[in-house]
């Protein structure tokens, strides 16, 4: 069957995978793309511990769903932001927002 | 190799190699398709893992909201003439070796855990886990306080997201 | 008990078992077959759609419709289907051509989706998934992608506008959809649809009456028909987020959107009428199937109705319809419904059933009351009603203007 190591491995692989999105990629939305990546890989992370250590505690799941939320709530206001940074700067590379003012 | 492990191994697999085309496509909106992919991946994983709600949920939420909200944004913030720029930026080596060395040390790490090879004990016939799920994000000694600030949260997110992106004339 | 589709799938896998297969295969070749009786017969049905819904159209228009293919022009379908075949395959220039052709497959796939959960009779459904109301919710959240995709892909201003219009009715109606969809889970303690179908000894029509009305406008909505069907006017955006589909994959998306009115009308007969339910069960469960087919097409007809005799809707209205009259409907319906349920008491009894009936008419009642207050307001607000052109009035309107609209026309 299968061992937890495997799920762990795969979750392992895909937070970092997310990790090399944030770090490397220019435009804003493909950075958030990225922080979704690593999110479902803590979600994987959360729920395979879950089901393979203590099956009895639903506080997995409950931790699980709660991490949902905050992750819908944070995409849509970091989504509102670029949106509202787009039409100010015409622009929504990382790396060309860098003055505070004007 | 049980089918089940061939299952696993297919759609990891699939799931990484999209997650690998959505931090490296050239086409904003393709990414945010094979982000769609990784995300169906991911409910496939809950749906193994037995947690069967938490997949159907992910696929509501992520696949159905945020996926959504991610093209949409997509389509609004692209200039005119550019479907395509330079998608790195200059610290992309840093980036790779960076992701490399986590990912490294978070498998050691985990090596060395005495958890690391727990096999799978069956559920037994009677758990129910849908309806532990719900009775404990109500309950007042489980989750339901968390569950109760979480919607507040929401509703915070929801009110700053119109008050942000608001078109002021 | 005569039950032929159990005692086949039964043969079947002693025959594969015999054969020295392990049992994870034979059940994974049962599934796979049973996936595609499934899916065959719901296509199949899907072509006899085409059928129905140009002969009820016409008879709603006062006219015969199709009769010179094959008796009753029962062949029509199938000349259709030959002419989308034989079109030519058109890719716009500068069109994703992957995405582009993804989305139809997309489009329809999710419709079959729906079909998994939907129990046929007592003993065979396709999957008795424990959260099969999620799962609809699900498979109704991903056809919104099959319409961003097919919107993007054209590279066509007009697709686009119609994608983002789409996406904006859809998901705006899933929530008092998802809302109401609580109802029947309340009335069933269960998500799963068997079970929903199992606890109706008496129909959820009959105990949730506003429920099932706002189900049925609030899927109308997310299939995009009429009233609600701005996404494809053809007098305004022509043809919507399908402009530049062609041939088999316009089919595609048509074929998409007639099975999708029947799986809502499907899920209608599930989840309020009674799903499988009927007399003669005793003697085959095929009569349940013959049940639900007979109340989905029921619904079918009655979408049809009001497609054909409502005028179209207005975006700002469509959306001013949603937000500010079916949502907090909904929500009040949920808090009522809940809370009645716990004093109630177990469903099943009269007192029950009666309470719940009740409940629902007094929430219509102080529905209507407060929308007549409401169009009292807004007739006073506007004024009266003035005739125009009337013979009295021609001289009395007159000095109201300018200058007489005689005088300004030479």
């Amino acid at each position: 069957m299968i061992p937890l190591s495997w799920y762990l491995v795969f979750s392992a692989a895909l937070f970092s995978i997310g990790l090399y999105g944030v770090l490397a990629r220019k435009n804003a939305v493909a950075i958030l793309m990225g922080i979704e990546l690593m999110l479902n890989a803590v979600n994987i992370n959360l729920v395979a511990f879950w089901r393979y250590r203590t099956p009895q505690m639903i506080g997995g799941q409950a931790f699980a769903v709660i991490v949902f939320a905050v992750a819908a709530a944070e995409v849509a206001v970091g989504l509102a932001l670029i949106i509202s940074v787009y039409r100010r700067r015409d622009s929504v590379a990382a790396d060309e927002i860098d003055l505070m003012k004007w | 190799m049980t089918p089940v492990q061939i299952l696993f191994i297919v759609v990891a697999a699939m799931t990484l190699g999209a997650a690998l085309m959505v931090v490296s496509s050239r086409n904003l909106v393709h990414s945010a398709l094979w982000l769609i992919v990784s995300l169906f991946g991911v409910a496939v994983f809950f749906a193994l893992l037995q947690a069967g709600f938490l997949a159907v949920v992910q696929v509501v939420i992520y696949i159905g909201a945020i996926a959504i909200l991610f093209i949409f944004v997509v389509m609004l913030t692209r200039k005119i003439a550019q479907d395509s720029g330079p998608r790195f930026n200059e610290n992309w080596v840093w980036a790779i070796v960076v992701a490399v060395v986590v990912f490294a040390a978070l498998v050691w790490i985990l090596m060395g855990w005495q958890g690391w090879s727990t096999q799978l004990a069956p559920l037994g016939p009677a758990a129910d886990p849908l309806r532990e799920l719900g009775i404990a994000l109500v309950s007042p000694n489980a989750y339901v306080l968390p569950f109760e600030l979480a919607s507040v949260l929401l509703l915070a997110a929801l009110i700053g997201a119109v008050m942000v992106a608001w078109e002021r004339k | 008990m005569f039950d032929p589709i159990n005692s086949i799938a039964n043969w079947l896998s002693a025959l594969l078992a015999s054969w020295g297969l392990s049992t994870g295969l034979v059940i994974f070749i049962m599934s796979l077959i049973s996936i595609v009786v499934i899916a065959v017969f719901v296509l199949l049905l899907d072509i006899f759609l085409v059928w129905v819904e140009r002969k009820v159209v016409a008879r709603f228009q006062d006219r015969l419709g199709p009769n010179r293919l094959g008796p009753f022009g029962l062949i029509q379908p199938i000349a259709d289907v030959i002419k989308l075949l034989i079109k030519e395959d058109i890719t716009p220039d500068g069109a994703d051509r992957v995405v582009y052709n993804l989305a139809p497959v997309i489009a329809l796939a999710t419709v079959l989706l729906l079909w998994a959960v939907i129990p046929f009779a007592p003993t065979f459904l396709g999957a008795g998934l424990n959260v099969g109301v999620l799962y609809i919710v699900a498979i109704g959240a991903i056809s919104t992608l099959g319409i961003i995709m097919a919107g993007w892909a054209s590279n066509n201003k007009f697709a686009l506008l119609g994608a983002f219009r789409t996406v904006a009715q859809v998901v705006s109606y899933e929530v008092p959809m998802v809302i109401i969809l609580l109802i029947p889970v309340i009335l069933a303690r269960s998500m799963d649809l068997q079970q929903i179908v199992q606890a109706q000894n008496v129909w959820f029509v009959v105990l949730a009456p506003v429920a099932a009305m706002i189900f049925l406008i609030t899927s109308i909505a997310e299939i995009g028909r009429a009233p609600f069907d701005l996404i494809e006017a053809e007098s305004e955006i022509v043809a919507g987020f399908h402009i530049e589909y062609t041939g088999m994959k316009f089919g595609l998306f048509y074929a998409g959107e007639l099975l999708h009115a029947l799986t809502v009308g499907a899920l209608v007969a599930t989840l309020f009428l009674g799903g499988w339910r009927g007399p003669l069960l005793w003697i085959s469960p095929l009569f349940g199937v013959l049940w639900l087919f007979m109340k989905a097409f029921f619904l079918y007809w009655v979408i049809m109705w009001i497609k054909y005799s409502l005028p179209r809707i207005r975006i700002d209205h469509m959306l001013s319809f949603n937000w500010k009259f079916l949502t907090p409907l909904a929500l009040t319906l949920l808090i009522v419904s809940a809370i009645m349920d716990k004093i109630l008491g177990r469903p099943g009894t009269a007192i029950y059933t009666i309470g719940m009936l009740v409940t629902n008419l007094i929430v219509i009642c102080i529905t209507l009351i407060i929308l007549n207050k409401y169009a009292h307001i807004e007739r006073q607000r506007v004024g009266e009603t003035r005739p125009v052109a009337s013979p009295d009035q021609a001289g009395v309107s007159m000095p109201r203007q300018n200058s007489s609209p005689v005088s300004t026309i030479h």
